[in-house]
């Protein structure tokens, strides 16, 4: 391999919108899976997957919370698919100031899919085993990628979202405060 | 903390326009666990006998089962319970979809509403604000159309609504509430209706806690694989191209014609055909891994979803073929119609025209081919126009109104309920128990469990009976494997058969589970997912309510015998109790009254059908028991109760 370059292991679920049914067990699962302690409780609004639904226009999409976004995009696209018309918002994973997608209910903190990072680790997530219909299949590919500095760590995305998203509320400067004073005592 | 359900009732009087939130007593979860079993005690309550079905003191119940919203496969359907206009005796319905586990997620097990809105209005539910919204902006909308104005009006694709449709708005008996495309039917429409009640929009994103976590999630996750593997759940006509199950065995037109060689393979590939060419996918309800609800696109009509025999109804009562009822399917989920009893309805009005007992002077206009008189009278019906403010009470209210002989056509109803359009030879003793003593009203909700017919082999029936884990006894067994004709069987397995056959559906519609993986499915190939074997641990997982097999038939019998005292309450008896006289050619009254007896005695009721003293108290209902001794329903000496029944398990 050249000098600078190093494999990386790519994790993707798969997709297939025609075969979901809507039973949003993918949701239930994940909602399982990431309840503190684990599965002891449910909550499909907590679920870093989401079936995207709309029974009358028969369209379903199962979309995976990507990650947080601060601003709202300025227009969206209409993508029309074999005569059905979906929203760009159907296909997009962020939370973001425009919808209630991906935020945790009761904080309003951003909600991000981590592939069910787990020791020991799963086969494969928990969105993918619940589904029985195959909609979600994973896949896991070997890429070469450029080396950069150190990556975060999923926990380091995680709490620089959080991180993120307190200071949009209240403000750096108050947070720094906060924190300071925290860390004194 | 609660486990397995929210602790928290929400009760809506739309005349006085209030809402209130009441934490339930968890004691009652115990005794009823959810569904029909604490709706029934609602009514029975807060509903004394008095109470018209279209008095504001009537009340519409929508309760959660105990396993929505926890990772249990399958549970999703949400119970509707009133008092019905019909029958004047208690509806029972059942919606799938999404509507029991988003109530959960609200914060709450049941939504009871009473009173009556000065103008239409719909419920806004959004986790702890509840308002009581005007609805003029959907007057006359369809069920479908009605969800999807609200879920833009309210900027969110998870607002889960059950609606009513034109149907509904008019008081119509037979209208249902819809949900998506899953339908609440027998006779819960028309009292929504009643109530100026268009539309429930409701939204949750709070946590339900699981008593024993791991434990249920890894028993779930084995269930949802069982079940998305076995051939023995589900709905499988949604599969099989093959359904001369129906064509040939059912009645066409008003439960009138048996067409024994309809179906041919020519047919099934041309219907096959209409299927395919006009099916966009098939859809499941909320956390099931089955997909059993077709969901068909005609050109130019409203897209739809059904199950089962609900392609069949119209059809077969206009004696028309498949692509009359995927025309016609839409419109009527539009209007909220039930496509079981309506089409009866027509049938029999079109009957009664060509028995010259309507007329052109009732039917101005009435055109001549039997699907556009389908068309012509579903105007009528669900607008309460001319004849059709008659046919809208259903079959036998309407054949009193119309008279002139019109009582005769009334032939397929028990207890004014339209029954399905089954007419065979010689009695089934079994079926005929379950016709005449069951009050969900159909006999698709309370068979299910043993199978319909014998095995010719003995070879075959020992194949069977050795992969059967579902019967709550091996005596069940026995019984399959000497079982050679189907209408002889000891008296004692017959009533034990019936009695497990009902106790499944019980489970289910206070769990939330769904026939098609337990109650009603295991007659039907004996690989169901679900029985009472393996409920009760599901139930303690969830809940953590200590639960085994003989505590869950308890609450069965409970539940079964507070529905039986409140119907009783209402005026039920024995002489109510009869199956269309022409069900079955061949009868034997003598037999089936003894055999009735039995069941009674075996059930815990007296001879006239009224749950004895001993029985209601043993099962924690003495106070039931002395409301029925203070209206004279019961007398002291009626406590002679049946022998020893713990039903169809004795000390297992």
């Amino acid at each position: 391999m050249k000098a600078g370059l190093k494999k990386k292991i790519v994790k993707e679920i798969k997709v297939d919108i025609s075969k979901c049914t809507g039973c949003r067990s993918c949701e239930m699962a994940c909602s399982a899976f990431h309840a503190v302690p684990k599965y002891s409780s449910l909550n499909p609004s907590k679920a870093r997957i989401r079936v995207y639904m709309d029974e009358i226009r028969d369209i379903y999409v199962p979309i995976r919370a990507g990650g947080y976004t601060q601003a709202e995009c300025n227009g969206r696209n209409l993508y029309i698919i074999n005569g059905k018309e979906y929203s760009e918002c159907a296909f997009c994973p962020a939370s973001c100031p425009s919808r209630d997608y991906f935020k945790e209910p009761s904080s309003g903190l951003p909600l991000k899919c981590d592939m069910c990072e787990d020791e020991p680790p799963l086969s494969e997530p928990m969105c993918v085993e619940a589904c029985k219909f195959d909609a979600l299949t994973y896949v896991e590919r070997e890429e070469t990628v450029a080396m950069e500095g150190t990556p975060l760590t999923e926990k380091q995305v995680e709490l620089k979202a959080a991180y993120e998203s307190l200071v949009k509320t209240h403000g750096r400067k108050k947070l720094m405060d906060v924190f300071s004073q925290l860390s004194k005592r | 903390m609660r486990y397995g359900e929210t602790g928290v009732n929400l009760e809506i009087d739309l005349s006085r326009g209030s809402v209130e939130k009441v934490e339930t007593d968890p004691r009652l979860t115990e005794l009823f666990l959810g569904g029909q079993g604490t709706a029934a005690k609602t009514l029975w309550d807060r509903v004394p006998p008095e109470v018209e079905p279209f008095s504001p003191d009537n009340l519409l119940i929508f309760t959660a089962g105990i396993l929505h919203s926890t990772p249990v496969p399958g549970a999703n359907r949400v119970a509707v319970n009133t008092f019905s206009p019909q029958t004047n005796l208690m509806s029972h319905s059942l919606m799938g979809g999404f509507f029991g586990p988003e109530m959960k997620h609200a914060g709450y097990d049941q939504i009871i509403i009473r009173g009556k809105a000065q103008k239409l209005v719909y419920l806004y539910i959004n986790n702890d604000k509840v308002e009581i919204r005007d609805a003029s902006h959907l007057q006359g909308k369809g069920t479908t159309e009605t969800g999807d104005v609200l879920k833009k009006e309210l900027k969110d694709d998870k607002v889960q609504v059950a609606a009513i449709g034109l149907a509904g708005e008019n008081r119509v008996y037979m209208a249902s509430i819809d949900h998506g495309h899953s339908s609440a039917a027998r006779g819960v429409g028309v009292i929504m209706g009643d109530k100026r009640l268009k539309a429930i929009a409701i939204r949750g994103t709070k946590d339900i806690n699981i008593a024993h976590p791991a434990e249920l999630f890894e028993a779930s996750m084995k269930l949802h694989r069982q079940i998305a593997d076995s051939d023995g759940c589900g709905d499988w006509m949604a599969y099989d191209e093959d359904d001369s199950f129906h064509h040939n065995h059912f009645a066409w037109g008003n439960a009138r014609t048996r067409r024994k060689n309809f179906w041919s393979k020519e047919l099934e590939e041309r219907w096959r055909n209409i299927k395919y060419d006009n099916m966009d996918r098939q859809t499941s309800c909320y956390n099931c891994p089955k997909n059993c609800r077709n969901v068909i696109k005609m050109p130019g009509k409203k897209r739809f979803g059904y199950k089962c025999y609900g392609k069949d109804t119209y059809h077969m009562a206009a004696f028309k073929e498949l692509d009359f009822s995927y025309d016609i399917l839409g419109i009527a989920q539009e209007y909220g119609l039930d496509s079981y009893s309506t089409p009866q309805v027509m049938a029999f009005a079109i009957e009664l025209y060509e028995a010259g007992i309507l007329t052109d002077k009732d039917m101005p206009g009435l055109p001549a081919d039997s699907g556009d008189r389908f068309y012509y009278l579903m105007e009528k019906i669900v607008r309460r126009e001319g004849i059709g403010d008659i046919l809208a009470d259903g079959v036998s209210h309407a054949a009193i109104r119309i008279g002139n002989g019109a009582e005769a056509y009334d032939h397929n109803t028990t207890k004014k309920f339209e029954q399905l359009p089954i007419k065979l030879g010689k009695v089934n003793l079994a079926y005929f128990l379950m016709i005449a003593t069951g009050e969900k009203m159909s006999i698709t909700q309370i068979e299910g469990s043993f199978p319909q017919d014998p095995m010719r082999t003995m070879e075959e029936r020992q194949k069977f009976v050795d992969n059967w884990t579902s019967p709550p006894d091996d005596k069940f067994k026995d019984y399959f494997l000497n079982w050679e004709k189907r209408d002889v069987m000891s008296n004692q397995a017959f009533c034990e058969i019936v009695d497990w056959n009902e106790a499944m559906h019980y489970i289910d519609d206070a769990t939330g589970l769904c026939g098609f993986v337990s109650s009603f499915r295991g007659q039907f190939g004996g690989d169901v997912a679900y029985n009472i074997h393996n409920i009760p641990a599901l139930i303690e997982g969830a809940t953590g309510i200590e639960m085994d097999k003989e505590k869950l038939w308890e609450v069965f019998q409970r539940n079964r015998t507070l529905v039986r005292a409140i119907n009783v309450r209402r005026g039920l008896r024995r002489k109510d109790e009869r199956p269309p006289e022409d069900h079955w050619a061949v009868r034997d009254e003598e037999k089936e009254q003894q055999l009735l007896s039995e069941y009674y005695e075996f059930k815990g009721w007296n001879e006239d059908g009224i749950p004895t003293l001993d029985m209601l108290d043993k099962l924690g209902l003495g106070y039931v028991g002395e409301d029925l001794l203070e209206r004279g329903i019961l007398t002291d000496n009626d406590t002679i109760s049946a022998k020893e029944t713990s039903a169809a398990i004795d000390k297992v």
